[in-house]
């Protein structure tokens, strides 16, 4: 409070209430925000108008965005920064990355980052659907590199029942081939050195899976297609998805993270319960200072 | 009966009035018991008998009610009918669980309301036998020795012995049959099983689980390929043997490899191993040199590869070589090389023993 009616009292010496900071800076962000709101409103239907981009206006206005939002850490080039922390460069070249890796990192929101940290996690989407695919455009103009993946690689449309089942207990083993290592074995995440961790694949977009595969997100190996081949990967989504809406019959799963949550279940809440029971029954109970009659105190 | 005891207790030679004259304070015994309503209200005492008996009918009840819902109730059907958990789930947990519970609150409440609670004092009294006892179990003893003849017969007392020991013999054998010998585990000609695996010159790598060969073109920087011996899934092209049961399990287990790609100068090849990698791609077991978990927790950031078990960490860059945990030795690197088609093959077997360390490790070389 004192810091803000120091501030205020600079705008204004002669009459400083004791709340004047305070109601300057209300003031001052609700009219930043109103302008925003105001300002936003009126450019979507104009960006909604520019649909029918040709690649090179889509390259040259991922570009500028890029220039706006990325280029700080990755380079004016995406030649990336050699600033290295930690033992890791923080500001990787995106040369070859492709359009997929852009539309994984900040279609989930893990870029631009908030601050440089262990590991991008996903949080708010920063940009829209266009703009995102400039920036994809424009990174893939830099040179060739996964391409973001149509729907069709990744969905079981147009295989028979059978073919079906077949595609998900292949892709059950591929996953515990591949990705249970880090992944866990009902796709729950699990940690990874030095802070890291790998997340969790419940409710992730089949489109980001299939991205992650493809790029091999920050400390991720890649599943190119040289190595996983695309039916592979898409036998890997579906069985994600079964594994998904599988019900669990044997009660709360508790994350699925095996017999650590449950440990912690059974010796915190089970053996504490107990315990707090025992203690409770031992705690109470009731005494007189009448003595029994002649005939009682005979029994006792 | 306890005052004796007591007395026992005394050491020989102890003067025992003495000990008393010395105790400071005089000993208050015990407090007055102090009773409980239901001991001196019948009013209340049959009251928490009719608590008790309620808590065992409770049990009763809930133990019926467990046998209807384990027939009426499907598993399948109904999964998620209280908050996401089965009605044959909850209902089965709820009433055994009722079952177990009031028995044992009603057997708590009976100790507390009903069963008497005045405190009681035993003094301790001398563990050994009475004296009269003692004299007649030695003479018995030795009646039976003298009798027997055991001391003057020493030919009988030590084939009797020698047949006692031998007995370890019959279980010593059972035992070591539970588990496959050192030599059973893969190679019965030579015995040298621990030291190789399936792995032969010229045979590919392929895909684990899909079993298809790999191109050494289309693997990606960052690429990780949890891969295996061709052997493992023979067709009628590559002609290999068809290999079941056990020792298809043992080449497995053995056999398994993790197959990456880096930048080529990123990788310090080991002495000897220059021309092991193609092109940036590298290959090592995947089986952990410590105690044999497989592992393919591979960060490409860093090269490392990282056992779940114990946290084990190896340097793939590096020749494998351990960088964290408890493993001693760095993981065996599979020497590649592309054959005509272009596809990965081996071009050895392991230079060492994969997996856990053993006695005879080095001098097997």
């Amino acid at each position: 409070m004192r810091l803000l009616n120091r501030s205020a009292g600079r705008i204004s010496r002669h009459r400083r209430g004791p709340v004047a900071g305070l109601v300057v800076l209300l003031f001052g962000l609700l009219l930043t925000g109103g302008l925003y709101t105001v300002l936003d409103t009126a450019f979507v239907p104009a960006q909604a108008d520019e649909q029918t981009m040709s690649d090179e206006e889509l390259v040259a206005e991922g570009r500028e965005l890029f220039l706006v939002g990325c280029s700080s850490c990755h380079g004016q080039n995406a030649e990336g920064l050699a600033t290295v922390r930690e033992g890791q460069v923080k500001g990787p070249s995106l040369v070859g990355v492709g359009a997929a890796a852009v539309d994984f990192q900040v279609g989930t929101g893990r870029m631009p980052m908030a601050r440089p940290e262990q590991q991008a996690p996903r949080k708010g989407v920063v940009y829209n659907e266009e703009e995102i695919a400039a920036m994809a455009a424009y990174v893939a103009s830099l040179a060739p590199g996964p391409a973001i993946p149509s729907e069709e690689d990744y969905s079981l449309e147009g295989l028979s029942e059978e073919e079906r089942e077949e595609a998900i207990v292949r892709g059950g083993q591929i996953f515990l081939t591949n990705c249970t290592a880090c992944h866990n074995f009902n796709g729950s995440g699990g940690a990874m050195p030095r802070g890291g961790y790998a997340p969790n694949l419940k409710g992730v977009e089949d489109r980001y899976i299939y991205e992650a595969l493809l790029t091999g997100p920050q400390a991720m190996p890649n599943f190119s297609n040289g190595n996983l081949s695309p039916e592979a990967k898409r036998d890997v989504i579906a069985y994600l998805n079964t594994i998904e809406d599988q019900p669990e019959y044997g009660g709360f799963g508790m994350g699925g993270l095996g017999p650590v949550s449950e440990g912690l279940f059974a010796w915190l809440l089970g053996i504490g319960g107990l315990v707090g029971f025992a203690v409770w029954i031992a705690a109470h109970t009731t005494r007189t200072t009448r003595t029994p009659h002649l005939e009682e105190g005979a029994e006792a | 009966m306890i005052e004796p005891g007591n007395d026992d207790a005394i050491a020989p030679g102890h003067d025992r009035s003495l000990a008393v004259r010395e105790e400071p304070i005089a000993n208050p015994g015990l407090p007055a018991h102090q009773w409980r309503p239901t001991d001196v209200d019948e009013r209340l005492e049959k009251r928490a008998e009719r608590q008790v008996a309620a808590m065992f009918v409770l049990s009763m009840i809930c133990g019926v009610l467990f046998v209807v819902a384990y027939f009426t109730l499907e598993i399948g059907d109904n999964f998620d009918t209280f908050i996401g958990l089965g009605a044959s789930t909850v209902a089965l947990g709820l009433t055994l669980g009722g079952a177990l519970l009031f028995i044992g609150i009603g057997i708590i409440q009976w100790a507390r309301k009903l069963m008497g609670d005045q405190e009681i004092v035993e003094m301790r009294h001398p563990a050994a036998s009475s004296a009269e006892d003692r004299e007649a179990t030695l003479a018995a003893l030795s009646l039976g020795a003298e009798e027997s003849g055991i001391g003057r017969r020493p030919l009988v007392r030590n084939t009797l012995l020698g047949s006692l020991g031998l007995l370890g013999l019959p279980a010593v054998v059972l035992l070591r049959d539970l588990g496959p010998s050192n030599a059973e585990v893969a190679n019965e000609e030579e015995g040298t099983g621990l030291q190789h695996t399936i792995w032969k010159p010229g045979m590919r790598l392929v895909r684990d689980v899909l079993g298809t060969p790999i191109k050494a073109s289309e693997i990606e920087i960052g690429d990780l390929v949890n891969a295996a011996p061709e052997a493992l899934f023979p067709t009628e092209e590559n002609g290999y043997e068809e290999i079941e049961g056990v020792p298809l399990q043992v080449q497995k287990a053995k056999g398994a490899i993790i197959i990456v790609k880096m930048e080529p100068d990123e990788i310090k090849p080991g002495k000897g191993r220059e021309d092991w990698t193609i092109d940036g791609v590298i290959c090592y077991s995947k089986i952990c040199t410590h105690v044999g978990c497989p592992i393919s927790l591979y960060e490409r950031t860093t090269h490392h590869v990282l056992c779940p078990c114990h946290q084990s960490t190896f340097d793939l860059a590096d020749s494998a070589k351990v960088v964290f945990g408890p493993a001693h030795r760095p993981l065996p690197q599979l020497p590649l090389a592309v054959d005509s088609e272009g596809y990965l093959i081996a071009q050895s077997d392991f230079t060492e023993p994969v997996g856990a360390s053993y006695w005879e490790r080095e001098k097997q070389k």
